[in-house]
């Protein structure tokens, strides 16, 4: 951590003391730290010979990277994300909000769901949804809909009940600390100005929870990117999907493994990105300065920053 | 001096006291904390009250905007009853909405400050009045950036609570508090959490108020500002009030062992 250290202690204008020297020492030198980085360096030497000498055809990579197959398949491995997600975070506030209510048959109806979201694979909970046609043979929400359970109960529906409805028993647990981190003080004051719960809730505690909240929902998305392959299980065309289909049609099985996983890597590296500034959006107001983003912190070095001191007082 | 903020109607519409007590009874579960407090504060009076820790001194201004339920007795501010409607003679509990729309008149500062967090100074001050009055955000600026002047914070506006110093976010919250006009202000020790050199201000801030004729009530352990700025006082311990009456009176001669004892303490 550098620290600012020279807005401090001027000298008495009376007795300016003399400029101390730079002080001029020897470093300590590490040799482990070369000798680790040899060893290190000679395993990814051999890790890359070895694939570089396999059997891969590695131009197939480039060349699939967007064929539109695949590109279908990451599309809805996207959108199967985002609307899981959207569901999990909608349904794990409503959950959090449910578990706080004094009526003891919400709280326990949420309570209830949390255990049995939260104690299933969510693998089994996608197999079920997608079998469910077995037990149903008719959907009849009486007035409004009905039709055969098999053309109602389509591998997107199946994929987005299995993932959101799974998510939101974790989103609720986050949202839950979330709202638990607020001080009570807080709601306190806001009813005290005459707030009601609803407008305290939203305006008051809602926005400090987030800041307990982003974290780990952001790390939600990222995972829950990566579980979507599961959706495999209820024949939802998504990359996974894609690029085994691309590698069997085309031979190419192995390579487009290691596609898709480039993908995945691109997807999940962006999120982090995203994720990195939300959170320094949500931190505003909580420490006396903000941390500077990459790009500033980039500009403030080329905008001549020798002027830092070099000691870091703690 | 600037403008003042306290009204004709801000200070009290019913012509009766502003807060009446009678025989005030409030329990935790099997704790029984205030054991009959009976006692008025007229309007336009600063109305201080002492007494050790722990004997209720938080929970009975708690009680008077609500923020706990009292068990027996009568409680009301302004001749409306805190938490309750009286018709023929039954009493029927206020809904939410009802209890929020009395706490508007009522201005409470804590000793903790409790500014929120994620908006600054001027927005602290400017939330209410738009989220509860339904005012415009360019008169509730104008308003919070007056307040902020009248506590001598004018240059913080834009700062963060988490960039002010104690002192200074307590007078941040006497603003806010006073951003909705309220006819009574409730002060918890508002002085207490602060480095003696910053609790002048906030005590100057109040002072002020008191002139303007402001309706107050504060728990306090400034005896300073009880008997300058006090119009009376009352010495509570272990739930009930032992004595009361001019703070220069109680202080220089109380009555009582019990006020003696505590006085000897942190005189
Ligand atoms: N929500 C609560 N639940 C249970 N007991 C409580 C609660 N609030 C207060 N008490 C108890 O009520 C008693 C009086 O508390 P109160 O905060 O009113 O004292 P006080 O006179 O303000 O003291 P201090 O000068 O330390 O602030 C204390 O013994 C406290 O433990
Ligand atoms: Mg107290």
């Amino acid at each position: 951590m550098s620290v600012d250290v020279d807005k401090s202690a001027q000298p008495p204008a009376d007795a300016p003391p003399p400029h101390p020297e730079p002080i001029k020492a020897i470093p300590v030198r590490h040799y482990g730290r070369w000798v680790a980085a040899v060893v290190v360096l000679a395993l990814l030497a051999l890790l890359v010979r070895a694939f570089a000498s396999g059997n891969v055809n590695w131009d197939a990579i480039p060349q699939y990277l967007f064929n539109t197959d695949i590109l279908k398949g990451l599309r809805n491995t996207l959108l199967i994300t985002v609307l899981s997600m959207v569901i999990g975070v909608v349904g794990g506030v409503i959950l959090a909000v449910m578990r706080q209510s004094k009526n003891p048959v919400t709280s326990s109806v949420a309570w209830f769901y949390v255990w049995f979201f939260r104690g299933t694979p969510v693998y089994v909970q996608l197999f079920l949804w997608f079998n469910l046609g077995l037990v149903f043979q008719y959907i009849d929400i009486m007035p409004i809909y009905k039709d055969e359970w098999s053309d109602f109960m389509t591998p997107f529906l199946c994929a987005l009940l299995g993932l959101g409805l799974n998510e939101a028993a974790y989103m609720a647990e986050i949202c839950r600390a979330g709202l638990n981190a607020v001080d009570e003080g807080q709601t306190e004051a806001a009813h005290a100005l005459g707030m009601s719960h609803g407008k305290t809730l939203r305006r008051i505690v809602v926005p400090q929870a987030m800041r307990v909240i982003v974290p780990p929902t952001g790390n939600e998305v990222i995972n829950m990117l990566k579980t979507s392959s599961l959706v495999i299980a209820v024949q939802y065309y998504d990359l996974l999907q894609a690029a085994q289909n691309v590698g069997r049609d085309s031979g190419v099985v192995v390579e487009m493994l290691i596609l898709a996983a480039v993908w995945y890597l691109i997807a999940t590296t962006v999120l982090s990105i995203g994720q990195y500034y939300l959170e320094r959006y949500y931190a505003r107001g909580s420490s006396r300065q903000l941390p500077l983003t990459p790009l500033q912190r980039a500009k403030a070095r080329l905008a001549g920053g020798f002027n830092r001191s070099a000691g870091g007082a703690g | 001096m600037t403008s003042k903020i306290v009204t004709s109607e801000t200070a009290g519409t019913s012509g009766g006291p502003m807060v009446k007590a009678e025989n005030v009874h409030k329990s935790f579960g099997s704790a029984h904390i205030l054991k009959g407090i009976d006692l008025e504060v007229a309007p336009k009076e600063v109305f201080c009250l002492i007494g050790p820790s722990g004997s209720g001194k938080s929970t009975f201004l708690r009680c008077i905007n609500h923020l706990e339920k009292i068990n027996a007795g009568r409680l009301s501010v302004d001749g409306e009853l805190v938490g309750y409607r009286e018709h023929n003679g039954k009493l029927y509990e206020l809904r939410d909405r009802e209890v929020a729309a009395r706490r508007r008149d009522i201005g409470m500062v804590f000793q903790r400050f409790n500014l929120f967090p994620h908006m600054t100074a001027v927005e602290n001050i400017m939330e209410a009045p738009i989220q509860v009055k339904g005012e415009s955000k360019a008169a509730a600026r104008e308003r919070a950036t007056k307040l902020l002047d009248r506590v001598g914070l004018a240059d913080k506006a834009g700062n963060y609570p988490s960039q002010l110093s104690g002192g200074q976010q307590q007078r941040v919250a006497i603003a806010r508090a006073l951003a909705m006009e309220p006819k009574l202000m409730l002060f918890d020790e508002p002085t207490s959490a602060l480095d003696p050199e910053l609790v002048g201000d906030v005590l100057d801030v109040m002072k002020d108020l008191a002139a303007d004729g402001m309706t107050m009530i504060v728990v306090t352990h400034e005896m300073g500002f009880a008997r300058e700025v006090g119009d009376s006082l009352v010495f509570m311990d272990d739930g009930v009030v032992v004595e009361s009456g001019h703070p220069r009176e109680v202080l220089g001669n109380p009555q009582h062992e019990r006020t003696k004892s505590f006085l000897s303490k942190v005189l």
